[in-house]
């Protein structure tokens, strides 16, 4: 059932490319969207650039978690992955890893092509990188129980933001942060691990939040 | 007295802030008063079911 | 004869009066400290050596940054009793909660800037705790919007609950990421102009706030719990026979 459920969101994803390339996109535009409010001096660049990337992650992550649970929604399917015998958060888990595979990771390979655009080196690329490796699953994990609880409710996407928003603040600040760090000589590890143990706890508690909130959305 | 209004030179900064204490305070207090008192009434106007 | 136990006071039945003996008292006490406070931080207390009078906003500022975290507890231990044992009193509690505590919040935040302005020349500097004041704001109108969102009584409640669990879980870490943040990159802090130590004439009145903002919170939070229950509970007999004098 479990590996019936992932096979079924990658071919899902691959029939519609524009699950990926839609975030990819928005992620490019958002980000370009900060030398043009700010301007274009590169020491102002450089120092907002980390920053600036995240920022646009997290945007771009954003936009794509309606869709975790809005496709089974009208099909019934969500019904049905609650009365399997499979335990709903493992489920939850699957879907989850499947969204961050097919949107999330595409998004952090694409940032140092954007950051390249912000003058950063090649070491902070590194660390960009390896932070958003480990930051958008975290992303994809939160969104994933503000997705559940606001399911089928009017104010969508918006409302979803609101709750989740606050969650991601610990996130931005250390992924950038890494960065920052590292720029300025202190070095990524404190950050990064704090990253890690955050992703940590996500993967163990998170899908079981949502899988509650699964239940409280649909009763 | 003025001294005491002028709070050092930062008056205009202390005041407000007290003000706007009582009114979060007063407000908070008053309105589910308010709306205790016509609950009731309308309990009372209410023909019984 | 100790009053009625935690159990029988989980139903409306006997909470309802049981509140409205004790809300003339706490309505009082309050009243009493609130005040006895504050004209004893405005009036007796001595002026700061180094911020003069503008300290004096503090006896404003941390009572409701205190009662600001106190609701969101207070919210999240009705969320949890709901959401563990269905009382629907801890769901009329956390409910109750959560308008309060944005308003604490919010007065924290507008009080801070203002005990700021003089200090740092601007109305907003990203202070360690304003920022997380300000990201506790945010989740109270998370849980506000939640709860208007939703139409069904049931989900609205089980829906809010778990979002206040979810985040008094996060609190701690948004917490300490803000401190972290703030460390890296050192602006202004209210917390180290507070000073290390505060002088003991200034300690009374700022004691005599913060128990006062908490019994006020008190009484407020039993008050509009009276109302929910009124709304919710109106076919009740037992409130029939409360309206028969």
């Amino acid at each position: 059932m479990i590996g019936q459920v992932f096979r079924r969101e990658l071919l899902l994803a691959w029939r519609r490319p524009g699950d990926t390339l839609l975030p990819l996109t928005f992620f490019i535009i958002v980000g370009s969207l900060f030398p043009l409010g700010v301007g274009a001096e590169p020491a102002l660049l450089r120092s907002i650039g980390p920053g600036a990337v995240w920022i646009a992650a997290v945007l771009a992550t954003l936009l794509g978690l309606p869709r975790l649970f809005a496709a089974d929604q009208h099909g019934g399917a969500l019904e049905q992955l609650l009365l399997s015998p499979a335990p709903l958060a493992l489920l939850v888990a699957v879907k989850v890893l499947a969204q961050w595979l097919t949107s999330g990771l595409p998004l952090a390979l694409a940032a140092p092509v954007l950051a390249l655009g912000f003058g950063l080196d090649f070491r902070d690329l590194g660390v960009l990188l390896a932070g958003l490796l480990l930051g958008t699953p975290l992303l994809n994990l939160l969104g994933a129980i503000s997705a559940a609880l606001t399911l089928g409710l009017r104010g969508g996407g918006a409302l979803l933001g609101l709750l989740v928003l606050p969650l991601y603040v610990p996130v931005l600040i250390f992924g950038s942060g890494a960065v920052q760090a590292a720029a300025l000589g202190f070095g990524a590890g404190a950050n990064l691990s704090l990253l890690a143990a955050m992703l940590v706890l996500a993967v163990v508690f998170a899908p079981w939040a949502t899988a509650a909130a699964l239940r409280i959305s649909l009763d | 007295m003025s001294e005491f209004l002028a709070m050092g030179g930062y008056g205009a900064y202390v005041w407000p802030s007290y003000a706007l204490a009582a009114l979060v305070l007063g407000l908070n207090a008053w309105l589910p008063w308010r709306r205790h008192r016509r609950l009731l009434r309308e309990r009372q106007t209410r023909p019984e079911t | 004869m100790f009053g009625p136990t935690l159990d029988r006071l989980a139903a409306p039945k006997f909470f309802y009066p049981f509140a409205g003996r004790l809300l003339p008292w706490l309505g009082t006490l309050a009243a009493v400290l609130l005040l006895l406070g504050a004209g004893w931080g405005l009036a007796v207390a001595p002026a700061d050596y180094q911020q003069g009078d503008s300290y004096r906003i503090m006896f404003i500022h941390v009572p409701a940054a205190w009662l600001s975290m106190l609701t969101y507890m207070v919210m999240a231990g009705g969320a949890f009793v709901f959401l563990v044992w269905r009382i629907k009193l801890a769901d009329m509690l956390a409910k109750t909660c959560a308008p309060l505590g944005a308003a604490f919040t919010a007065l924290t935040l507008v009080t801070g800037s203002l005990w700021g302005k003089p200090m740092w020349g601007t109305w907003w500097a990203w202070d360690a705790r304003l920022t997380s004041e300000l990201v506790l704001l945010f989740l109270y109108l998370g849980l506000i919007a939640l709860r208007g969102a939703i139409d069904e009584p049931q989900r609205a409640g089980r829906a809010t609950a778990l979002l206040a669990l979810v985040g008094v879980v996060n609190i701690p870490i948004i917490h300490f990421s803000v401190e972290w943040w703030n460390t890296l990159h050192q602006p202004a802090s209210l917390t180290r102009m507070a000073g290390p130590a505060i002088h003991p004439a200034m300690l009374t009145p700022l004691l005599l706030m913060i128990a006062g903002f908490t019994v006020y919170f008190v009484a407020v939070l039993l008050q509009r719990m009276r109302c929910e229950i009124l709304e919710r509970e109106q076919q009740a007999r037992w409130l029939t026979e409360l309206d028969a004098p």
